[in-house]
């Protein structure tokens, strides 16, 4: 039997191909759309106009602080819910994964009623130090890394828990503390997941738009990200806004070919 | 005593019970079945598991009790794993060199003295390599240098050698051996394989359901198995029942003669090379025949292994052409039968 014999008996059902094919153009095609009507001529000087700078920005700088502040935190969460045991520990996880099906907008709100000047916690921050989160920077910050530590903490979890708990046996036989340990055995051995999951906040961070513009706002430098210039410009510049779009665009793809085979092929120890 | 453990770890699936006294460069053999408690002993040694009562201690200090836990890195107990468990990341000398880091000495002190102990080990040559690049062997040898290295006062061995072929596994014995004897501390070596038993260890502990059935000196354990665990180790049979006046009785109403005079519950342990195999009922003294069933037939060497399930189960050597006059195949009916004088029965 050839092999154009073969894969003629195996060519998959019409009843299958035919929702797939419709499946994949939908998600394929805006894109592509995007793409032809990027105004190439112009798209340097789209991209250096003042809003679209101060845009990007600020886009790039905040989604840093927040990649890092997931990295700072969510590291160590992770750690405590892959190699601790106590109660409610799956109430715990379903806590930190809940910012993730969370509608952004949501998520605004909550961070305005926690970290408001009348919030939970912003009242004190006001009366006490005279701090004041919302509608600024640090508020973008706050909202990017309240959405995308869950990919974070999910991604470096699942690293801690694929490699052998055994070897922080071994390095305990050998007189290393808990501490020492985590630093020169389980982190290292877990850091293609912390890399990715690095990657993953901070691609989250740069495309967040709900909770940033309901607890941040959106004024010109100081909390307009690059998701919220391209929601405005839509309507006054359209070529900017696509030509941001097409940014966005090509950091995702650099992102996906960065972590194509860390994340998509699965959890690698 | 370097070594008093008495103590018990129970879980609520099972409890294992331990009582084991050790002196300096004493080697122990625990062997058992899996889930005998094996396990469970190495890891309550190592501070790797709370123990529920009685205590542990090492040098004459508590390190374990219902109330105290010294947690691993602080107890001086080397551990070897059967898979080595290098750490993928780090060189052979930063692996070896990681026990006297983590106790504090310097980066150059520490890695003078992994090169040392890779040196004692045959594998200095190795250095600068990733446990990856390792055959299993080495990787055992480094394995053992850097449990070593971190100047234990007991060293723990699970199964050091069950990962290795046969060469290899004969080859790394002879060595631990050697480094076991120089060793100033206890050494304890879980094991499944009878020759680890024999060379390595200078006594023995059989466990079997969390508790120590047996001890004594290899050579002792192995004479007169109480398991069938351990006779089937030493490739022994092994069958109890009652004697009285040479002759012990069987819970299933068969009997054996046995040259020895013995009289109460008894162990009988004969050799399978010591079982004639017969197709039919064999005329003459009903004593020493089991009827049975063949349940497998294996090559054993020049011979042939035939299990043959009666009342118990009965392993026996036959030849080649033997095997094949009898047309044995399995759930072919079979009758068994062993020559007094090649019985050895003991009290149980």
């Amino acid at each position: 039997m050839s092999s154009e014999d073969a894969l003629r008996q195996s060519w998959p059902p019409l009843r299958l191909t035919a929702p797939a094919l419709v499946a994949l153009g939908f998600l394929v095609i805006p894109l592509v759309a995007v793409v032809l009507r990027v105004p190439w001529s112009s798209f340097v000087s789209d991209l250096a106009s003042t809003g679209a700078r101060n845009a990007l920005w600020l886009s790039l700088v905040t989604s840093s602080i927040s990649a890092g502040l997931c990295l700072l935190f969510g590291v160590p969460l992770a750690w405590l819910l892959a190699r601790t045991q106590f109660r409610g520990r799956s109430l715990l996880r379903a806590a930190v994964t809940l910012p993730l099906v969370l509608p952004p907008v949501v998520g605004g709100v909550a961070l305005l009623l926690a970290f408001g000047r009348e919030g939970l916690i912003g009242r004190w921050l006001d009366t006490w130090f005279g701090v004041t989160i919302p509608f600024t920077a640090a508020a973008v910050v706050l909202a990017q890394t309240f959405v995308a530590l869950p990919f974070l903490v999910i991604s470096v979890e699942g690293a801690f828990r694929a490699s052998d708990e055994r070897y922080d046996d071994a390095a305990a036989t050998l007189g290393a503390s808990r501490w020492l340990t985590f630093r020169r055995v389980t982190l290292p051995l877990a850091m293609p997941g912390v890399f990715s999951g690095a990657v993953l906040s901070w691609a989250r961070a740069l495309g967040e738009f709900g909770a940033t513009i309901t607890f941040a706002g959106n004024f010109p430098g100081t909390t307009r990200t690059m998701p919220t210039e391209v929601y405005l410009a839509l309507n006054s510049d359209p070529g900017s806004a696509i030509a941001l779009s097409m940014v966005l665009i090509l950091v995702s793809i650099v992102v996906l070919s960065l972590l194509r085979e860390r994340w998509l092929t699965g959890v690698s120890v | 005593m370097t070594l008093a453990a008495h103590f018990a770890v129970r879980r609520p699936e099972h409890t294992t019970v331990m009582d084991l006294d050790a002196d300096r460069g004493e080697v122990i053999g625990l062997i058992g079945p899996n889930g005998a408690g094996k396990s469970t002993t190495l890891r309550a040694l190592a501070g790797l598991l709370a123990v529920s009562d009685g205590e542990i201690r090492l040098n004459g200090t508590v390190v374990a009790s219902s109330t105290h836990h010294t947690p691993a890195h602080q107890r001086r107990v080397g551990l070897v794993f059967q898979e080595h468990l290098l750490f993928p990341h780090l060189s052979v000398t930063d692996n070896v060199a990681f026990g006297p880091r983590a106790r504090g000495q310097t980066r150059t002190q520490s890695r003078a003295q992994a090169l040392g102990w890779l040196e004692r080990l045959g594998v200095e040559s190795l250095a600068t390599r990733k446990p990856g690049e390792l055959s299993g062997g080495q990787a055992q040898r480094v394995s053992i240098a850097r449990a070593l290295a971190g100047d234990p006062a007991m060293l723990l061995l699970d199964e050091p050698t069950a990962a290795l072929d046969a060469a290899g596994a004969m080859s790394l014995r002879s060595q631990l051996r050697r480094h076991l004897r120089e060793f100033g501390g206890v050494s304890i070596v879980v094991t499944h394989t009878a020759l680890d038993a024999m060379v390595l260890t200078d006594r023995l502990v059989v466990l079997d359901g969390g508790s120590i059935v047996q001890a004594g000196t290899p050579a002792d354990v192995a004479a007169h198995p109480r398991t069938l665990h351990v006779a089937a180790l030493v490739g022994l049979n092994l069958v109890r029942g009652d004697a009285h006046d040479g002759v012990i009785r069987f819970a299933d109403g068969t009997a054996i003669a046995a040259s020895q005079r013995l009289t109460g519950p008894a162990f009988a342990t004969f050799s399978p090379a010591a079982v004639s195999l017969f197709s039919s009922a064999p005329v003459g003294s009903p004593r020493n025949i089991w009827a049975g069933k063949v349940t497998s037939v294996a090559p054993h060497g020049d011979a042939v292994r035939v299990q043959v399930q009666t009342a118990t189960t009965l392993l026996a050597d036959i030849t080649p052409a033997a095997l094949a006059a009898l047309d044995l195949r399995p759930g072919s009916p079979i009758w068994a039968s062993v020559k007094a004088t090649e019985v050895t029965i003991y009290p149980v």
